[in-house]
């Protein structure tokens, strides 16, 4: 992969740098965090990675809800495990 | 002040672009209208720092010179009357409302997922779904990948998993080499496909690549750590952090169904000129049946050819357009899933991942001759936010359920999407100025 500009966003409160223009996801993924907590209580993350599975849903600067693989970082988001 | 589209195109893949590309030939206001951030569909997908691959390169240039209008990050949800359809947009938070005279449906298609015992663990994830993920900035680089499933996605994606620095531990196709054959036969009438072949193959040099296995099990404490493969005869273990798991593609027929198109044997019925049973309305590439890149390229140059009014140009790519749909075919062929994978569940494993709805569960309700109508109001299987995207096509591999309808929203929006007006001719005409 070249080098490219890297930002951080705040996974779960921990910084997270990864090269300009990438998705929440992939955020999420570097950070080994969850995207969510499914309804009875199993860890999930990104499945489809083009925004139909709902899988990899996230609280993306406070909007509960988001899909992580549709979202594109952006300097200081704050991203959480959808729970 | 109103503004008509006289051709409005759904889906910017590869079938989309030829359209709107042969549609702007004649000097008619053209808009595509897309879910993603841009234009390339799933199969030309941007990765970061990627360079593109000659064929996109070209169609992304004669795309974006051709004066058809990209109108991206809109997820299509309805279409409250004929001639008119309403887009969601995510970043202004507005439904958007469009006027057409002609409508392409090029809406492509998405993985076939199927379940097994651990499937829904963090590690485990498509195929494509991969690809795409990798595409959006995630590190493969040193990661353990076992690439699964079925379909000719597998050996790409696992060529692009490698090529980013995964450590790609074993390809497992579960059709068996002598299904594949006729396939490979109709492969070698094709020069540029061999080529591809060729290139994949050497890609993948040192990869070993396994046909007739399958993935029973994924397994690992809250996150993947191994998977359990089987030939049939004997089952082994590897050790990986990346489970990459897809069987093939299924076609996305919300949108058709929710036009009122005719589907038939699992795909949309057009005729030669990619004309549905809906008047004005048109539908190229894979909703039409699983076909490849080659096949949406010539049938959206042929629908937008067609809803152009050049019957005459279309009429000239029919017999190209019938050699690929043959090739489709012979792909679907190939890779039909056999039996084995289709009994892989017991009881516990989640068939629904949105509503954590378990195979026991909805085996006994197929047991007892329900259909999936009874399914979701019994179990909530595919009333979840995917709306059956994933588990529809699993159900239906599962236990013969057919999705029999689609209601609008076709995608989950928020509530204020419906409390105010759409917007409409006054936004487009702003967009339209933006785009020049």
């Amino acid at each position: 992969m070249p080098e490219s500009r890297l930002i951080t966003v705040q996974v779960n409160g921990k910084a997270v740098s990864v090269p300009a223009g990438s998705m929440v996801s992939a955020a999420m993924l570097k950070a080994g965090d969850l995207c969510r907590v499914s309804v009875t209580g199993e860890p999930r993350s990104a499945l489809c990675g083009m925004g139909i599975c709902f899988e990899c849903r996230a609280v993306i600067n406070g909007v509960a809800h988001s899909r992580s693989c549709q979202v594109a970082c952006r300097e200081g988001m704050t991203v959480e495990t959808q729970r | 002040m109103s503004m008509r589209w006289d051709v409005l195109i759904v889906g910017a893949g590869p079938a989309g672009m030829a359209a709107a590309v042969a549609a702007s030939r004649g000097r008619l206001r053209v808009a595509v209208l897309d879910d993603n951030a841009a234009a390339g569909g799933q199969i030309w997908r941007r990765g970061l720092g990627e360079t593109a691959e000659p064929a996109k390169q070209k169609m992304l240039h004669a795309f974006k010179e051709c004066g058809a209008v990209l109108l991206a990050g809109r997820r299509v949800v309805q279409a409250p009357e004929p001639g008119v359809l309403e887009a969601w947009c995510d970043e202004t938070n507005v439904l958007e409302r469009y006027h057409y005279d002609r409508l392409i449906l090029a809406t492509g298609a998405r993985e076939r997922f199927l379940p097994f015992p651990g499937w829904t663990l963090p590690g485990v994830m498509g195929a494509g779904g991969l690809q795409a993920l990798v595409r959006g900035g995630y590190d493969v680089r040193g990661k353990r990948v076992v690439v699964a499933g079925t379909g000719p996605l597998l050996m790409a994606v696992a060529a692009h998993l490698k090529h980013d620095g995964a450590k790609v531990v074993a390809i497992c196709e579960q059709a068996s080499m002598a299904r594949m054959l006729p396939f490979a036969a109709q492969l070698a009438k094709k020069p540029s496909k061999i080529l591809q072949a060729v290139a994949l193959g050497a890609n993948l040099r040192g990869v070993s690549y396994k046909t007739g296995c399958w993935p029973v099990a994924a397994i690992g404490n809250g996150r993947l750590q191994h998977v359990e493969l089987t030939d049939g005869r004997r089952r082994w273990t590897e050790q990986c952090d990346l489970l990459a798991c897809g069987f093939h593609l299924v076609p996305n027929l919300e949108l058709p169904l929710l036009f009122g198109c005719r589907v038939e044997n699992d795909a949309v019925a057009v005729n030669a000129m990619q004309q549905t049973s809906v008047a004005g309305v048109y539908c190229a590439g894979e909703p039409t049946g699983i076909a490849g890149v080659d096949a949406a390229l010539l049938q959206g140059e042929i629908a937008g050819l067609a809803a152009a009014g050049n019957t005459g140009g279309a009429e000239k790519l029919v017999a190209r357009s019938k050699a690929e749909r043959a090739f489709g075919e012979a792909m679907t062929s190939a890779f039909r899933l056999r039996d084995e994978v289709l009994r892989l569940c017991d009881a516990n494993t989640i068939v629904c991942r949105c509503e954590d709805v378990s195979y026991g569960s909805l085996k006994a309700l197929a047991d007892e001759k329900n259909n999936w109508t009874d399914a979701k109001l019994l179990t909530r299987c595919g009333m979840g936010p995917c709306q059956g995207r994933v588990c529809g096509p699993a159900v239906e591999a599962l236990f013969g359920w057919k999705n029999a309808s689609v209601r609008p929203p076709v995608f989950p929006v928020p509530i204020a999407a419906f409390i105010t007006e759409p917007q409409s001719e006054f936004d487009n005409q702003q967009a339209l100025q933006e785009m020049q």
